[in-house]
């Protein structure tokens, strides 16, 4: 497969075939794998130490057009003490011209800064203003990019398209990582899915992200098990790992949990850290903080006992 | 780096309050059997869980009798208030489901993800579909007259889901019966007693006689049986043909199988490697329609083969107790002798085996999941049915070899088809000689579809509108 590999984005029809030829979904049999592994039980130390390492896995986002300095600041100080002596998040990821604010917050704290760029969410811009998005991103400081595909040139078929943009925006990331937003809810069905993880890793994807958050149905259970065998399966055939970022609807520890299985047993241990999996949520850290202290205390708290920001 | 590993999470004991002796049901009571009591144990720890009683000859006579006073006033009754009957039952197999689950798991060795999602929420959807059919047997086509007495006997993988299969279209079309379940798994069929009981089933209605095979002979030799179901190996099944032949009784059986699960090069692999799991690690391959023959094609041998491994490599094997657990222990001593004695001969005639690294728990029956690769038609785990966890790999070229092989056995209870290519599916369907045909997914299980075999894998059909022709006078 390597050998040919390198020749596989030589032309559309090369990369049409290739993506066409990788072993189809089977929806029922993907859904069903999912709602099976969603079924193990997580208790006592496992569910301790699941619960810490989904903190470590979250970026924490806000994605409003009314953000401000002031939110994303307070933002970033919780991603580094989400309280109760739980460990810091993986990253804050927020819109480029809010980069600046975020990397001061954050200096030398560890947690990196992740930023949608490449117009995003819809992705519906020119190369030219995609790829200057990114740049804007990184000169700002920004340790990852969060870049949108073309939904409507895959649909379309236009899979070299997609390719050379993914391509481009790498180039301009230098040294900062590219994380693909595939919106899979835009892709319907599983064999895109598949496809269009296999496009990204080919095209130089550090990690597969599954949503904007901004599209429902978002991060689903079948999907992110979809994309943990693509990047299984990619690695087994170029050696090259590849992370994956479930993002949106993920708002429960429950969910959080049933995602940790899925890479457990699917791609396998060494996609189990911050550096391979990302749990892209707003609203997902107090609940992982709240059912930490039932675990350390035997009781629930209320709302009030856990910060807003 | 964390290591992701999951804590123990058993399901609790307690749920079932085990007594240390059980009798014979027999007439809407509990009573002594004449004959030597035996013990059932735990196959996951060799502890004996409870003695039960022998049924005799004398008893079984005493069971059929009951069973041949009620059948007049259960078969008059009109069909809806047998469905009143049935539909009671269902739910009280709902309400008890959890305890229902762990009881199963402990006598049988099944992890209780499977007693717990598969078993006990079937048993429940058999006694609601054929509760649903009681007042509308006139629409079945089959008549409504029922039988009589049904005599059954049923085996040890799945006590309580045989139990519903013969129990629920009987008592639906208007026999009685006496069941007599497998002697490593009797408890779920007495717990069912208990349920009849709670749910004021009228005496004598169902009867269960526990006991070893001359218990079971006994049922099915006795004159007032009007009719024979038997699940179960496809060697007894002869026997209980000779014994029934010439007497007039009907006779269903549902034996043995060595189903072939058929993977084209075009199929969606990772679903296909579950299915291949589910096919045969499923109940650790204590299944008569078990995929215990992979036929792949060899485009996509290497491929496959490899996934499978390493999903294999993810297969949780231990405590049945534990919900986490994805293959439990094997029901009996014998049974688990009967899988070395046939690995060993696989083995030995050159077959390549492979199991995963899995430590297996010290105390009880264990076997680890197992592949055999490199193995042909003529090797004899190709050809005799192992119920076990060990799964033959035979290859193919073209969609018509697969069907010469698939077809080439003694058996034909099921297939299982793995394409994207939906003509195909339905091109091998009709070729393939086999009860049921599952495309794309295997070992499913629906009250409303009819199972059962071709040649040696039996005939009769249970489940669905076809399951009630086996209990009328056609």
């Amino acid at each position: 497969m390597t050998t040919s590999l390198a020749d596989v984005a030589s032309s559309d029809s090369a990369l049409r075939a290739f993506l066409h030829g990788l072993p189809g979904v089977d929806r029922v049999g993907a859904d069903q794998r999912a709602a099976m592994l969603g079924t193990r039980s997580i208790k006592t130390t496992a569910k301790a130490q699941a619960i810490d390492l989904a903190i470590s896995m979250v970026d924490l986002t806000t994605l409003e057009g009314a953000d401000t300095a002031g939110k994303v600041r307070a933002m970033c100080t919780k991603a580094v003490h989400p309280g109760g002596g739980a460990p810091r998040v993986a990253a804050v990821c927020v819109y480029p011209d809010l980069v600046e604010v975020a990397v001061q917050a954050l200096a030398g704290t560890g947690v990196k800064v992740a930023s949608v760029a490449t117009a995003f969410p819809s992705g519906r811009s020119s190369l030219e203003v995609k790829v200057s998005d990114t740049a804007l991103a990184v000169a700002a400081g920004a340790d990852e990019i969060d870049m949108v595909i073309d939904r409507g040139a895959f649909l379309s078929g236009r899979y070299l398209k997609v390719f050379e943009e993914i391509v481009a925006v790498k180039a301009a990331c230098g040294p900062a990582h590219l994380k693909v937003i595939l919106e899979t809810g835009e892709l319907a069905a599983y064999d895109n899915v598949r496809r269009a993880s296999w496009l990204a890793m080919l095209a130089g994807a550090d990690f597969i992200k599954t949503s904007t958050g901004k599209v429902s149905p978002a991060a689903t259970l079948p999907v992110t098990l979809i994309m943990l065998e693509a990047v299984r399966d990619f690695r087994d055939a170029t050696g090259r790992q590849v992370g994956v970022k479930p993002a949106g609807g993920i708002r429960t520890t429950k969910d959080a949990i049933k995602n940790l299985v899925l890479v457990h047993e699917t791609a396998g241990d060494d996609w189990l850290s911050p550096d391979w999996f990302r749990l892209g949520a707003s609203s997902l850290l107090n609940d992982l903080l709240m059912q930490r202290q039932k675990l350390a205390t035997g009781r629930y708290a209320g709302p009030d006992y856990f910060t807003l920001d | 780096m964390a290591i992701f590993e999951y804590a123990p999470a058993p399901e609790s004991r307690d749920l079932v309050d085990i007594k240390a002796s059980y009798g014979l049901f027999i007439d809407g009571e509990f009573v002594d059997g004449s004959g030597a009591p035996f013990k059932t144990v735990n196959p996951a720890t060799e502890e004996t869980l409870a003695e039960v009683a022998t049924a005799s000859a004398d008893d079984v006579d005493r069971a059929v009798r009951a069973a041949r006073k009620a059948f007049g006033g259960w078969s008059a009754l009109p069909g809806a208030e047998r469905a009143k009957y049935l539909f009671r039952i269902a739910r009280i197999i709902q309400e008890r489901a959890r305890e229902l689950a762990v009881l199963e798991s402990l006598d049988n060795g099944k992890p209780i993800r499977e007693s717990r999602d598969v078993d006990v929420p079937l048993v429940a959807a058999h006694f609601f579909y054929y509760a649903g059919w009681a007042d509308k047997l006139e629409y079945a086509g089959f008549g409504t007259k029922p039988l009589g007495v049904a005599g059954q006997v049923i085996p040890w993988n799945f006590p309580l889901l045989m139990l519903a299969w013969k129990i629920a279209p009987a008592l639906a079309c208007g026999n009685t019966v006496v069941l007599k379940p497998a002697e490593t798994t009797p408890l779920s069929a007495l717990w069912f007693a208990d349920i009849c009981r709670q749910a004021e089933l009228p005496p004598g209605v169902v009867n269960i006689v526990t006991g070893a095979g001359e218990t079971g002979a006994a049922v099915v030799g006795h004159p007032e049986v009007d009719k024979v179901a038997f699940t179960g190996s496809t060697e007894v099944g002869r026997i209980i043909a000779r014994a029934v032949a010439g007497t007039g009784k009907k006779l269903t059986l549902e034996l043995g199988g060595k189903a072939a699960n058929i993977v084209f090069e075009d199929a969606a692999i990772d679903q296909a490697v579950e299915g291949i799991v589910n096919g045969i690690f499923f109940n650790q391959g204590h299944v008569c329609c078990a995929g215990s023959r992979l036929l792949v094609q060899e485009s996509v041998q290497e491929e496959l083969l490899a996934s499978l491994k390493r999903r294999l490599g993810t297969l949780r094997v231990g405590d049945p107790l534990d919900k986490n657990t994805d293959v439990g222990a094997i029901n009996s001593a014998e049974q688990l002798a009967k899988i070395r004695e046939l690995s060993a001969v696989g083995e030995s005639e050159g077959a390549e085996r492979w199991s995963p690294a899995c430590e297996l728990p010290e105390r009880g029956f264990w076997f680890p999941p197992t592949i055999f690769t490199g193995v042909a038609q003529s090797h004899t785990i190709a050809r005799d049915e192992i119920f076990g966890p060990v799964l033959s790999v035979l290859t193919f070229r073209t969609p018509a070899e697969a069907v010469e092989k698939a077809n080439n056995t003694p058996y034909g209870l099921s297939a299982g088809i793995w394409t994207e290519k939906g003509s195909r599916i339905l091109w091998m369907a009709d070729r393939l000689r086999a009860g049921v045909v599952w495309a794309n997914t295997f070992n499913k299980f629906d009250p409303a579809s009819p199972f059962g075999g071709y040649k040696e894998s039996g005939y009769g059909r249970e489940g669905g509108l076809h399951g009630l022709e086996a209990y009328l006078d056609v």
